[in-house]
């Protein structure tokens, strides 16, 4: 790993119009790492996501990617840092009235000078990677919701983008498939050093790509604890962390308020 | 990762022949999706000019290498399997290989699938009626099960859902008040303006107040009414099917021994059944104050106007175009019902349902108002 971090997220709060959801929080993330949110739900996990993609302006503090603040660039600035992520969201979001194949292609079309069969090609490749090569003609309604889940991983790979933001990548899909994305997101990021930040719930996954972890809560508005798994594991000062690592239900922890969100899901 | 691996170091492919019939591709820096269009046009260029008997792609000098890169080398691999070369890959770091040979080859090899034999005219004349009489068994299936529904209503009136059916009505009806006192007025006006000016070649100025009562009130007033509704509400209608229909819901109602017909479709029709006679009366209303209008400014007083107006029309004829409306009601908001349930999948399925709602409201209104043109002129009403 660098020792600069590509996303700097400097005291930010983060909300949507008058609600917040996250309270001055700061983290970095550092090159060819692969990050991991956690957390239950309702805590502010796509809220951060969605403020670290730029999609929404952060209520105070920014956010750096490679160094650049995405809400004050414009215009070119930013198209020249969104081309630098891909993200991934939780649903998918394929655009329907297009084959999976060409919602692979293109970005490939719009932004790089590929020949026609060298995008063909590309797409293909990219296909191959999540499992869907054979899948590239069919469209986004014909195809499982797993599948779905994959090309629209494909599709942010596209353009082989230095930071790939995943919006619960494995949630919905089988374990073996989930084992798989996880050997290629670790093949990615070892091989083209490429940075991950994962917002999910699976443990397993957590465990096997994850080289750092950040731990959010709806009660602290702000991140719990932060380490690698194996430190969050083991760690016995939150009982929130520990329930979550041991998939307790809220009252195992002897906690008397309502902590439905924390439960290891 | 490497630090060189970040230099924005410009690309570079070189041909240049090797031992006998070899080609060495010489690739230097950065291989990414910006520099490899320009690389992938002079490789390919390279091996269809010197068709070699092998390749020797010489890669120590690539810095970066993503999928696009990749796809290159796999590229040269593929050329080198249609045309019998032989492609040797030196050099490429371990890392961007490893990727690289996840891969196969095999995977790749284009499968263009046959080509379609093109139909003849016969077999699409067939396909075509297939379907519209596929259509037309659906719609007489749906009309069934709309009146079993209906029946069942009227058995047990507690049972319907008349929350569901006052907010229907509110939307299509009280909502619609606006826009049908203005194109009513505006009909009115452009009606007896129009009939004026060939009717004063013979004096008879005057019977543009029949003219105009007998047509709307007869025929117009309802028909615009129903196109209004097939606009305004049958759309809406089948977006709102359709969308729940995307998002399960109708499969929900379905799992959960809710008839979708009671439940979705009859409070719509009863609601639409019950607006729609009331917005026709606003409709023939607006439409003769605007033929009173063009009247009043051609000089003629209010008073014989009402009565060329009055002695034009009778019950008869109102309650027969309330009849009609009562239908087109019905027709309209039944058959948007039913494209709304025919949704399919995918985000453009919404908007081809209410167009189809629409188009095929439109299109059933001028059949029944040519039906009941004719049975009126039978039954000399």
């Amino acid at each position: 790993m660098d020792a600069e971090p590509i996303i700097r997220v400097e005291n930010v709060t983060a909300g949507y119009d008058d609600l917040v959801v996250l309270e001055d929080i700061s983290f970095e993330v550092g090159r060819g790492e692969v990050f991991v949110i956690l957390g239950g739900s309702g805590c502010g996990k796509s809220t951060l996501l969605n403020h670290m993609i730029g999609l929404i302006p952060p209520m105070a503090g920014r956010i750096l990617i490679d160094g650049d603040d995405m809400v004050s660039a414009d215009g070119d600035d930013r198209h020249r840092i969104l081309k630098k992520i891909g993200v991934m969201f939780q649903t998918g979001a394929l655009f329907g009235s297009m084959t999976l194949h060409e919602n692979v292609r293109l970005g490939l079309e719009e932004f790089t000078d590929l020949p026609r069969e060298a995008a063909d090609l590309v797409t293909s490749m990219k296909l191959d990677m999540v499992g869907l090569r054979e899948f590239g003609h069919h469209m986004p309604s014909e195809v499982s919701g797993g599948m779905q889940k994959r090309a629209a991983i494909a599709r942010a790979m596209a353009l082989d983008p230095q930071i790939l933001f995943m919006d619960e990548p494995s949630a919905g899909l089988d374990p073996i498939t989930s084992a798989e994305l996880d050997d290629l997101v670790l093949s990615l990021a070892r091989s083209l050093n490429m940075t991950f930040v994962i917002v999910t719930h699976e443990l397993p996954s957590v465990n096997a790509v994850a080289d750092r972890v950040i731990m959010l809560t709806e009660q602290d508005k702000g991140i719990v604890a932060e380490g690698t798994p194996a430190d969050l594991e083991r760690q016995t000062d939150n009982p929130l962390v520990w329930q979550f690592f041991h998939r307790k239900a809220g009252h195992a922890a002897g906690k008397t308020q309502g902590t439905i969100g924390a439960t290891g899901q | 990762m490497a630090p060189e691996a970040l230099n924005q170091t410009e690309a570079t492919l070189l041909a240049e022949p090797g031992d006998g019939r070899t080609l060495v591709l010489r690739f230097t820096g950065r291989l990414d999706s910006r520099s490899t269009g320009r690389l992938w046009r002079q490789a390919t260029q390279a091996l269809k000019e010197r068709r070699p008997e092998r390749v020797v792609v010489e890669a120590a000098g690539v810095d970066y290498c993503d999928g696009s890169g990749l796809g290159l080398f796999l590229e040269i691999k593929l050329c080198g399997r249609a045309g019998g070369f032989a492609v040797e890959i030196r050099g490429l770091r371990p890392e961007f290989g490893q990727v690289l040979g996840a891969f196969a080859e095999s995977d790749f090899v284009i499968r263009r699938p046959p080509p379609k034999s093109p139909l003849r005219v016969a077999q699409e004349v067939g396909a075509v009626t297939a379907v519209v009489w596929r259509d037309l068994s659906s719609q007489v299936v749906f009309l069934g099960e709309l009146c079993a529904a209906l029946v069942k209503s009227a058995r047990h009136p507690r049972r319907v859902r008349w929350k569901d059916a006052v907010r229907v009505a509110e939307l299509a009806g009280a909502n619609a008040v606006g826009i049908i006192v203005l194109i009513g007025v505006l009909f009115g006006l452009i009606l007896a303006f129009s009939s004026a000016m060939p009717l004063r070649k013979f004096g008879a100025e005057i019977y543009v107040a029949d003219l105009v009562a007998i047509s709307l009130v007869r025929v117009l007033g309802p028909f615009i009414t129903a196109i209004i509704l097939a606009g305004r509400s049958g759309s809406a209608f089948a977006a709102e099917l359709g969308t729940m229909k995307i998002n399960s819901e109708i499969d929900a109602l379905t799992t959960m021994g809710l008839d979708p017909m009671s439940f979705l479709v009859v409070p719509r029709v009863l609601a639409a059944v019950f607006v729609a006679p009331l917005l026709a009366l606003l409709t023939n209303l607006a439409g003769l104050v605007g033929a009173a209008f063009v009247l009043l400014s051609l000089g003629f007083p209010l008073v014989a106007i009402r009565h060329h107006m009055q002695s034009a029309v009778d019950a008869g004829d109102l309650l027969g175009g309330l009849f009609k409306i009562v239908v087109y009601g019905a027709i309209v908001s039944g058959v948007s019902c039913l494209r709304g349930l025919q949704t399919r999948t995918g985000p453009s399925a919404v908007g081809i349902s209410t167009t189809r709602a629409v188009v095929s409201s439109i299109i059933l209104l001028v059949v029944a108002e040519g039906i009941f043109s004719v049975l009126f002129y039978c039954l000399g009403i």
